[in-house]
């Protein structure tokens, strides 16, 4: 048997080797600079450089390319314009998670844990702490992250599919684990989203083992050649194409796959959690769009039970939940969950329409998920010595906070209201575009239920407007929850509200660009 | 000038910033701002209708291209205004009355330390209802409709401090959202059948539409409809949505916001024309809820809440009006604009009352006021005349109108609506005369600390002006068809038709009516004592004091089953999700044992959820597939 090389395309590579490149070099510098502070600097340095140097070389290639893009790698990956346009978005994502992942409050204290490795409470952990060490690897791990969601993106061969996920899924695994404050809560949430996202790693694999059994080839064109060619549907086929699409909606944070969503969102360093809800839903919702258009979109019938069916439950269990809700994060987690029913929403038939309307979809709720954890990054908990503590995440704490801090509160009511698609935000435009795509192939049922779930959705989100504009502190709490400036936090809530507010009022070139993106992977669905 | 409409809404607009980015720094000229602000999108408008007058009457509708808002292949939506004879009346209506109130507000509101706060969230209700009604399509309509909610909601619970004001808030927040569903599925359907969302677009393309298509977007409208405007069945918000300053009551839940959804009707027009069915329900809830709204308005003691009655069934006058087609559309607006007149006038007369008896709203502690507040008397005696239709002050050019177009049309319809209309008429007159005799007339009934004077100049001269307009507006524009030739245009030129009744007949009819209601309500509260208290009272009007059971039944059919699912998920939550967090630190803290048994079972828990759900899935594609 012999072997030949695969002939690498190195060019529409560089976005993702860039950043891959990137995060070797930060391993580097963490073995050689030894000073944490000036460690932490020139880790910030590197990420930001290379993330946006990364973010220009895709829009560069973007502009340039003609055609149906280039197949790389021997048919593994795929760089077109609906990959460029995900991995920019990405790219966006991971710098504004970057930046939180270094803001620190005035206390010097950031999100995450002095050393990683010791017991928590442990005399180990408080000699770190006195010493100031910092865990600076949670920027190469991030950057790790960022190039395999990048790649999970451009992906067309289901063997490569598991590779970019696990390339992505296992630096989140331990970023989760490193919260500085209630450690338990963190291990325990990292623990289970690392063990539950073992076994959907699994199925995905299983899923891609009987689609191989079915078709003689893990490649999606011919796979989709299989699913054309076959006299009648198979069985085999069916339950491949299933399991490979679970295991995408587990990372989605679909229903019943979500279980991790909530004690994940909670334990991990917000910072990271910000990060990881905005783009691994994305990464995970192009991953989805690509082997959906590209492998089975000959199933469109066969898997609208699967789409409807998921959708629906996302969609009812999240909104329900969350309105019971008295902890943030846990609140925001939820409204995740309903946002992943939103998605599937625009898959209802595969339209045309989702392959333009998803990535926009995508960016309004990832901006608007980031500047809202960034926002909880700064509202903190202040014992009765004056001790400024962890975050304050009870919805009771954040009470009147719109008369001691209108900007912060103003801001976060905006994102609240384009999480719930209030006109003249990004949410708005974004569930709109998203549902006239499902209309278009005749999905206004699923339709239907969406708007009633996001209206009922709208109740949880004014309910913390009112309670940071209409509710006075309680009585002798006043002092109780403190605002801690950090310039980082400061910025990514700045950069996401006057993004949210543009692309609520003029998304049309941002619209036009995905509009140009969708159009190429249309040939390629046929 | 026509071009520079944008102006109308962007003046308010950003005075509402402004007066809110400021903060305290505001305060003392905080107020004239947002009057300046609704002054200058008045002489805008002032300024626009000349121009539109103008011209000649086919070429007043006026297009106004905003920007793209959402491009797209197979959707478009450019924002854009559409300025029409139609749009232009309400544009008038908002900015006059809306000026007015802005300036009685500043001495109502003169010792709220949040004065500027409430001028801000007035001026946002101005450029938001502008909008609503001039927007050239239903989503940019939407943003409006959507903007003039958040800014009623914001103003009802103005004063949150009272923990029932923020629950009238929270109510009516929550049935307009019921609402606004209608609105976004309308869109939906019309996007779906007719291709677009924008008038012109769905307006080309509604005769082509089967009418089946055309019926469910209509009654999803009427849905939106009847949320805004405090129709049957989601009318139980306004009379709470009373707990907001009078001036919100004067302006939003009086003369303009409620009236939106009479507007989204008669724009809506093409659509209704080749929907009968749908049509005819508008003109059924608007009959049931004229006659609903005033049987409440009876037993109501609350001054500001029997005028919120009043409003409702007024509003159901519209909407009958709106649902009779062609012949109607013209009146309904017209009734809609006397309304917004007499109307406003009452509640700052109202205000004004409250302002001289420290805030007290229950009629049964007013009376006699005549002598301590002469002009708040003549003022509200002009609006009361108006309301009963008495000629000839204006509420009887337009509600007259109504009536007698209610009774045209074949079969039993017109026996129906007609006859619901002119009993509507006999009740108001009870009603209303018997709010006017309990407050301004019979003997005084005022608790010892109060002693009823005169309101500044600043919130007379305002209701001066109303009265005016009440007394003498109708006949203005009832003059020679006027009102009608304007808006024809829009609505369509109506052939005339006979009612089935000669018109005498029923024009005598309803002034006989009105007459025994006001001689009922003057023997009984004009010429008879009237207890302090209420007294005991028979099933009926029980069951209109509290707003005919509706908040019972909303409660038995959307509150109880929702809060035992909420209990039980709480419950759920806390159980097992909280519960099992909790015991993880408790148990951490102890032993380290233990955590590792309760951490395994949830993650063996959850995954086997995946899994379950896993094969249910792989089951039902696969066997519905194959």
């Amino acid at each position: 048997m012999t072997f030949t090389t695969p002939e690498i395309a190195w060019a529409p590579l560089a976005p993702v080797i860039i950043v891959l490149g990137a995060a070797a070099v930060a391993i580097l510098i963490e073995s050689f600079v030894r000073s944490a502070e000036t460690r932490r600097r020139v880790q910030l340095g590197v990420s930001v450089v290379a993330l946006l140097a990364a973010a220009g070389t895709a829009i560069v290639q973007w502009v340039g390319l003609e055609g149906a893009g280039t197949v790389v790698l021997d048919g593994m990956l795929t760089v077109d314009r609906q990959s460029l346009a995900w991995q920019v978005l990405i790219l966006v994502f991971g710098t504004l998670g970057t930046l939180l992942f270094a803001a620190r409050t005035r206390a010097g204290e950031e999100a995450f844990t002095p050393l990683g490795s010791v017991a928590p409470g442990s005399t180990e952990e408080t000699l770190a702490r006195r010493k100031g060490m910092q865990v600076t690897e949670v920027f190469p791990l991030a950057l790790f992250a960022v190039g395999g969601m990048m790649l999970f993106t451009s992906v067309t061969d289901l063997i490569f599919l598991f590779v970019a996920l696990e390339v992505f899924s296992l630096p989140l695994y331990i970023l989760v684990a490193l919260a500085r404050r209630r450690r338990f809560l963190s291990h325990e949430g990292a623990l289970k989203y690392f063990l539950l996202g073992a076994f959907s790693s699994a199925i995905l694999l299983f899923g891609a083992a009987f689609l191989y059994g079915a078709t003689g080839s893990t490649s999606y064109t011919e796979i989709a050649q299989g699913v054309a060619s076959a006299s009648g549907v198979d069985a085999l086929v069916l339950a491949g194409a299933v399991m490979v699409v679970v295991g995408l909606l587990f990372k989605i944070g679909a229903v019943p796959f979500h279980s991790w969503t909530p004690d994940a969102y909670q334990g991990a360093p917000t910072p990271v959690t910000a990060f990881m809800a905005a783009a691994t839903k994305a990464a995970a919702t192009a991953a989805l769009l690509r082997v959906v258009y590209e492998a089975f979109y000959g199933l469109e019938w066969e898997l609208s039970w699967l789409i409807w069916g998921v959708s629906i439950a996302s969609m009812l269990l999240g909104t329900v939940v969350a309105l019971v809700q008295t902890e943030l994060k846990r609140m925001l987690a939820y409204s995740s969950i309903a946002h992943a029913g939103f998605i599937l929403v625009a898959f209802a038939g595969f339209p045309d329409g989702a392959l333009s309307a998803l990535p926009f979809y995508l960016a309004s709720y990832g901006l608007a998920t980031l500047g809202a954890f960034a926002i909880i990054t700064q509202v903190r908990e202040k014992s009765e010595d004056g001790t400024v503590m962890g975050e304050a995440t009870r919805l009771g704490q954040w009470a009147g906070l719109g008369k001691r801090s209108p900007w912060l509160a103003g801001a976060m009511a905006l994102f609240l209201l384009s999480f719930a698609g209030i006109p003249l935000t990004a949410g708005f435009v974004g569930k709109f575009v998203a549902f006239a795509a499902a209309i278009s192939e005749g999905g206004w049922p699923l339709v239907l239920i969406a708007v009633i779930a996001s209206a009922a959705a709208a109740f949880f989100y004014v309910r913390l407007v009112v309670l940071m504009f209409l509710t006075d502190v309680p009585e002798g709490q006043e002092d109780a929850v403190e605002i801690d400036h950090s310039p980082l936090a400061r910025a990514v809530v700045v950069l996401t509200a006057v993004a949210v507010v543009l692309l609520g009022i003029v998304p049309g070139p941002v619209l036009d660009a995905f509009e140009n993106a969708g159009v190429l992977l249309l040939g390629a669905a046929g | 000038m026509l071009d520079l409409t944008w102006l109308l809404i962007a003046v308010p607009l950003a005075s509402s910033f402004v007066l809110l980015l400021l903060g305290k720094r505001a305060n003392p000229w905080g107020h004239w701002l947002g009057v300046a602000a609704s002054g200058t999108a008045f002489v805008v408008g002032l300024l626009a209708l000349i121009q539109m007058l103008g011209l000649d009457a086919h070429d007043r509708a006026h297009a106004v291209h905003l920007f793209s808002w959402i491009p797209g292949g197979e959707l478009n939506v450019d924002a854009g205004l559409l300025v029409d004879p139609l749009s232009m009346t309400f544009v008038m209506l908002v900015t006059f009355v809306g000026t007015l109130i802005h300036i009685y507000s500043v001495a109502y509101m003169e010792h709220d330390p949040n004065r500027r706060i409430f001028f801000a969230y007035l001026n946002l209700f101005v450029a938001a209802m502008l909008l609503l009604v001039l927007a050239d399509s239903y989503l940019l309509l939407f943003v409006g409709w959507e903007g003039v909610g958040l800014a009623s909601y914001l103003l009802i619970g103005f004063w949150n401090q009272k923990p029932e004001y923020a629950t009238a808030a929270n109510k009516a927040f929550v049935v307009n959202r019921i609402g606004d569903i209608g609105l976004i599925i309308a869109m939906g359907l019309m996007f779906t059948y007719l291709g677009g969302v924008d008038f012109a677009t769905v307006f080309a393309a509604a005769p082509e539409a089967s009418t089946a298509q055309l019926t469910a977007i209509g009654l999803m409208l009427l849905l939106a409809a009847t949320g805004k405007s405090a129709q049957f069945p989601l009318q139980s918000w306004l009379g709470d949505a009373m707990a907001g300053p009078t001036p919100v009551s004067a302006l939003i839940h009086a003369a303009t916001m409620v009236t939106a959804g009479v507007y989204l009707i008669v724009r809506s027009a093409p659509i209704y024309e080749g929907a009968p069915a749908a049509q005819t329900v508008v003109a059924a809830i608007g009959a049931f809820t004229l006659i609903l709204g005033a049987l409440i308005g009876m037993a109501k003691d609350d001054i500001k809440k029997a005028l919120a009655a009043s409003t409702m069934s007024q509003i159901g006058y519209m909407m009958l009006a709106a649902g009779l087609g062609p012949i109607g559309y013209a009146f309904a607006i017209f009734h809609l604009v006397t309304h917004g007149f007499f109307k406003a006038g009452m509640f700052l007369g109202a205000g004004s009352v409250m302002h001289g008896m420290h805030d007290q709203v229950d009629m049964r502690r007013y009376g006699a006021l005549r002598t301590a507040m002469v002009t708040t008397w003549v003022t509200f005696g002009l609006g009361w005349l108006a309301i009963l239709g008495v000629p000839p002050f204006s509420g009887f050019w337009s509600k007259d109108k109504i009536i007698e177009a209610a009774f045209v049309g074949e079969g039993v319809q017109p026996w129906i609506l007609g006859g619901a209309a002119l009993i509507g008429a006999g009740l108001t007159a009870f009603y209303m005369s018997r709010l006017f005799f309990m407050t301004f007339h019979g003997k005084a009934r005022w608790t010892d600390d109060q002693h009823p004077h005169e309101s500044p100049a600043l919130m007379t001269v305002p209701m001066i002006i109303l009265a005016v307009g009440s007394a003498f507006l109708g006949l203005f524009l009832a003059m020679g068809d006027r009102f009608t030739d304007w808006l024809e245009p829009v609505t369509g030129h109506a052939e005339h038709h006979e009612p089935v009744l000669p018109v005498p007949v029923i024009m005598v009819a309803t002034l006989l009516l009105v007459a025994l209601g006001v001689w009922v309500a003057w023997r009984k509260y004009g010429a008879a004592d009237v207890p302090e208290t209420a007294p005991a009272a028979s099933l009926a009007t029980i069951a209109a004091r509290n707003d005919m059971f509706q908040d019972s039944v909303n409660r038995g059919v959307f509150e109880r089953p929702g809060t035992h699912l909420t209990r039980t998920l709480v419950y759920a939550d806390a159980a097992l999700v909280d519960g099992a967090v909790d015991k993880t630190a408790h148990s951490f803290a102890r032993t380290g044992e233990s955590v590792r048994k309760t951490q395994n079972g949830q993650v063996r828990s959850y995954a086997l959820t995946m899994l379950v759900g896993l094969v249910i899935i792989i089951l039902v594609v696969v066997q519905g597939g194959l």
